[in-house]
């Protein structure tokens, strides 16, 4: 049955919508609150801001993260900082500019009335940041600094050394931990949810394991917030910690949520190189390095076959012989285009055989003019910690080589489908974070995650959960005893006694480095017909190997590190397929979405309008059956769709 | 290069643990520590034995979650860096490595190399915090905080939250740990309004969870990934002072 998606987005004019809706939507009396329980899955930028502003408002809550603690997810590793249109720098930067720059960067395939509320609440975000004592960067007269990021000419991004995703969170985390200690959040750290569990059609709990103990628990709630991340490490190889996984989602989907856009991943074009075979994960070298750092290959061969050799060293090339190619390319944005535009111009230059190190996978990205321009000691200042790792993984100084950066998996724009208040398809269920599919289309601005999440968690969903919960104020405690409870348990419970059961020869790592290599290959930064139908074979072949031949030790009734990485390899192997599936689907090239038949005459994304002007929604049909999909028109009622343009 | 490693396992708190001697061979200079740990674990899988249990996530030396005592140091020998963040190419070929897990009264052993850090987010519950609302704040711009100040408190910040300096510490004290948010604080002016109180309810939570006292030794500041200042735990101390003078 297809689903009939309403986004209710509101009526109005643009920069109405979003008050518009607010004052309509039913808000919870404070002694009714008390009576509500809500649990969220993850304690990121999303679920820490969004547990702390519910706890604060009188709801019970409880919060769930992988971790050790809450303070410790994924979202402490961003670098570059978040988006704000502060306009603090006088550059005329306005709500409407964020709005569009957003809407453009992300290749017109987002909503435009969740855009722009999302950059209508951006300022909000610092203050509430600043309140908190976010260390952010300020200027000698004691107010805030900004630093530019890609896709956008205007300087607005907010920042904290190269450590914003690090300070943003630990704001979060403490408001969180002062909703603990007032006893209003309840933390469960190590644990990780398994199933969701749906009674009458709306969520009504989840199923949890215990990592220590490897207890099956069961927590209800009258709503439940999803805030469990992205799914990049679907790629075995990625930027994302290396619990990041695509799992909680994933079974919102089995259990009837919809999932949109699935194929629009995110290649972020200034990462350390793969070496060797060994890796388990890539390091990020942060956006924000492209405000002075230049990227360049060699103009000459002989140059790209020397520094591969050892023969010359990059800073012997005069800079006649360097191709700028960004620059040379985009004029007007340089090295500031958006992320999806930079990866492929690296790929472009490496294709034809100019990749600077010995895989031939590489480009550098120099800081020799910013050196010359504002001194080693203003460099050090703003990227020190940044060229410290470099060094410290790749042995090489920064300050006296360029570094070599190649792209990398880094975010999953795709997600769970959401309407305008957060909600899923499920009703009950929310969605919020990178884990929901909402306001970055097909390609998201650099510092816009963290803007999202916190947009999410403290300022949209704290409003719109109270118009579903209006309704649940006369409903009692969730009994846990049902049969929707029982069910889920033993669901659970059977994959688990079943992935123990195979007993075959591979590592889980083993399955998933060959998953990496096929999603690589074939549904990476190029894809095409054929290399979308080839990778929907390869996984579903070695999802049956998966079944028969993986070796799984030690038991569920323990810290087991091993099956928790099972579970999630497991999804991995159907989320995969599902990514290639909505990729063969689009046939045009969007964002990060790139199919190499749809491309204009200068090797730039050629979208479709006509046909692909939508989300797609897709509906789980079983392990081994074929989605269906239902699309969600995007209608632009405001801004005129046109090829994005980022040379003049 | 080649490696023997002793390793520390233990199946949970309430069991013996012992040492165990593993060998790994032909690894790359450039793989690290942890992708060393990872090969290990994959050979002891297709061994039909279980791996070993050590805690990590981001493996940028940002999330604070490695933690691995290594040839005697927290987060190994080399100055400034998380365990994660360690590369092969600092050992010595043919070398013995052993690794065990912070070896402290307030951190138990949950299994192998993974301990219970629980009591560090208890101290911040106590008051590691500036109590606003969401949405009841002034402009961002509207209190203007001097550039040294906000680095200071940068410094501060930069904390992870990993243990070692407890595990450090002879005494098994969480100074530093706590010094460092209060110190990052009290170095805004959101955060002096609490400063006092913060400074009380944390040491006292500290004392509370069976942390030792501070008797300076700086052993946490030289084992510190994030290179945090003794020189925090002097305005923790002063803090504390000035709190226990207002009572
Ligand atoms: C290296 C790096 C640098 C980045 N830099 C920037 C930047 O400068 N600016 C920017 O805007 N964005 C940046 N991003 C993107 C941004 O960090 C993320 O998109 C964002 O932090 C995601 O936040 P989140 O709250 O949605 O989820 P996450 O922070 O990923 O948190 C997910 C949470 O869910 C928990 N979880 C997951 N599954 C389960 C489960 N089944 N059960 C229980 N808990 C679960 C995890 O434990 C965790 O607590 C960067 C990303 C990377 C990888
Ligand atoms: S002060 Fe240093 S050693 Fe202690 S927890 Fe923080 S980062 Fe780790
Ligand atoms: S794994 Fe995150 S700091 Fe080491």
């Amino acid at each position: 049955m297809a689903y009939k998606l309403d986004a209710k987005t509101p009526a109005g004019p643009l920069a109405e919508k979003w008050s518009n809706h607010k004052a309509a939507i039913k808000v919870v009396s404070p002694a009714n609150k008390r009576k509500l329980d809500i649990i969220v899955v993850g304690t990121g930028l999303g679920g820490a801001s969004a547990a702390a502003s519910l706890g604060e408002l009188g709801y019970n809550v409880k919060i769930f993260c992988i971790s050790d603690s809450p303070r410790r997810a994924h979202s402490i590793a961003a670098q570059g900082g978040i988006n704000a249109a502060k306009n603090y720098q006088n550059d005329n930067d306005s709500i409407y500019r964020l709005f569009y720059d957003t809407i453009k960067g992300g290749d017109y395939r987002a909503r435009e009335a969740n855009v722009y509320r999302l950059a209508e609440v951006s300022n909000l975000i610092i203050d509430q940041c600043v309140a908190q004592g976010v260390p952010f960067a300020r200027e000698y007269g004691g107010l805030l600094a900004n630093r530019s990021f890609g896709g956008a000419q205007v300087s607005r991004t907010f920042y904290a050394r190269g450590q914003t995703g690090q300070q943003l969170l630990l704001g979060a985390y403490s408001v969180l931990n002062k909703e603990i200690a007032a006893g209003s959040v309840k933390s469960y750290p190590r644990h990780e949810m398994l199933d969701i569990v749906i009674e009458n059609g709306e969520a009504c709990g989840i199923i949890a394991r215990n990592l220590v103990t490897g207890e099956i628990e069961r927590h209800g709630a009258h709503a439940v917030v999803i805030a469990t991340g992205g799914y990049g490490n679907v790629f075995f190889l990625s930027t994302n910690a290396m619990a990041s996984n695509g799992s909680a989602a994933f079974q919102c989907y089995r259990k009837g949520a919809g999932f949109a856009n699935p194929c629009f991943t995110q290649i972020h074009p200034t990462c350390i190189p793969v070496h060797g075979t060994q890796q388990s994960k890539l390091t990020l070298m942060s956006e924000s390095l492209r405000n002075d750092g230049r990227i360049w290959v060699p103009k000459k061969m002989e140059d790209v076959e020397a520094i591969r050799k050892g023969a010359k060293l990059p800073s012997d090339i005069a800079e006649e012989d360097r191709d700028y190619y960004l620059e040379r390319r985009y004029p007007a944005f340089g090295n500031l285009v958006p992320r999806d535009v930079a990866s492929r111009a690296a790929k472009e230059r490496c294709d034809a055989g100019f990749g600077v190190n010995e895989t031939g996978l590489a480009v550098f990205l120099d800081f020799k003019t910013a050196i010359e321009r504002l001194g080693k000691e203003t460099i050090k200042q703003r990227y020190g910690n940044l060229f410290d790792m470099y060094e410290e993984i790749t042995d090489v100084n920064p300050y006296e080589q360029p570094m070599q950066i190649f792209p990398a998996v880094h975010y999953t724009m795709g997600g769970i489908w959401v309407d305008y208040n957060l909600m899923t398809t499920i009703p009950g269920l929310y969605a919020i974070g990178e884990a929901n599919f909402s306001d970055h289309g097909a390609n998201r601005l650099g510092a816009s995650a963290l803007m999202q999440g916190l947009a999410d968690g403290y300022f949209v969903l704290p409003y719109t959960i109270g118009d579903y919960l209006a309704k649940k104020i006369q409903a009692p405690k969730i009994d846990t005893t049902t049969k929707a409870f029982d069910e889920a348990e033993a669901g659970v419970r059977a994959r688990i006694e079943r992935l123990f059961a195979i007993k075959g020869n591979q590592s889980v790592d083993d399955i998933h480095k060959r998953l990496g290599l096929i999603m690589w290959d074939n549904v990476g930064m190029a894809r095409t017909k054929e290399s979308l139908e080839k990778a929907i074979v390869e996984i579903q072949a070695l999802r049956k190997e998966f079944y028969k031949d993986l070796k799984l030790v030690g038991d569920n009734n323990s810290f087991n590190v091993e099956l928790e990485k099972a579970l999630r390899l497991e999804d991995f192997l159907e989320l995969g397929e599902l990514m290639a599936r909505d990729a063969l689907n689009r046939e045009e090239s969007c964002g990060g979405h790139f199919r190499s038949e749809h491309q204009t005459e200068d090797g730039e994304a050629l979208r479709h309008d006509d046909k692909f002007a939508y989300a797609a929604v897709w509906e789980y049909k079983g392990i081994d059956e074929v989605p269906e999909m239902t699309i969600e028109p995007l209608e632009y009622e405001f801004v005129h769709r046109a090829q994005r343009n980022y040379k003049d | 290069m080649n490696f023997t490693l002793k390793i520390w396992r233990q199946r949970d708190a309430k069991s013996q643990g012992a040492f165990e001697t593993y060998k790994v061979t032909d690894i790359s200079a450039d793989t690290s520590f942890l992708e060393m740990m990872d090969i290990l674990n994959n050979n002891l899988i297709h061994e039909g034995k279980e791996p070993v249990a050590f805690d990590h996530d981001c493996r940028e030396g940002i999330c604070g979650m490695c933690s691995m005592h290594i040839n005697g140091h927290a987060h190994g020998p080399s100055q400034a860096v998380t365990t994660c963040q360690m590369y092969m190419r600092k050992f010595k070929d043919g070398s013995t490595i052993t690794i065990e897990p912070w070896r402290s009264a307030a951190f138990p052993v949950i299994r192998d190399l993974v301990v219970d850090r629980g009591a560090y987010d208890k101290i911040l519950q106590a008051g590691g915090f500036i109590s606003v609302r969401t949405n009841s704040v002034p402009d961002g711009n509207a209190i203007p905080i001097p550039k040294k100040d906000a680095d200071e408190s940068m410094d501060a910040a930069a904390c992870v939250g990993c243990g070692a300096c407890a595990a450090t510490c002879k005494n098994g004290s969480a100074m530093l740990f706590v010094a460092a948010r209060v110190s990052s604080l009290a170095k805004l002016p959101q955060g002096k309004v609490e400063g006092a109180r913060r400074a009380k309810a944390m040491v006292a939570k500290m004392d509370e969870l069976g942390f030792g006292n501070c008797t300076n030794t700086g052993a946490c500041q030289a084992q510190c990934p994030k290179s945090i200042s003794i020189a925090h735990i002097a305005r923790l101390n002063r803090e504390f002072l000035a709190a226990k003078l207002q009572d």
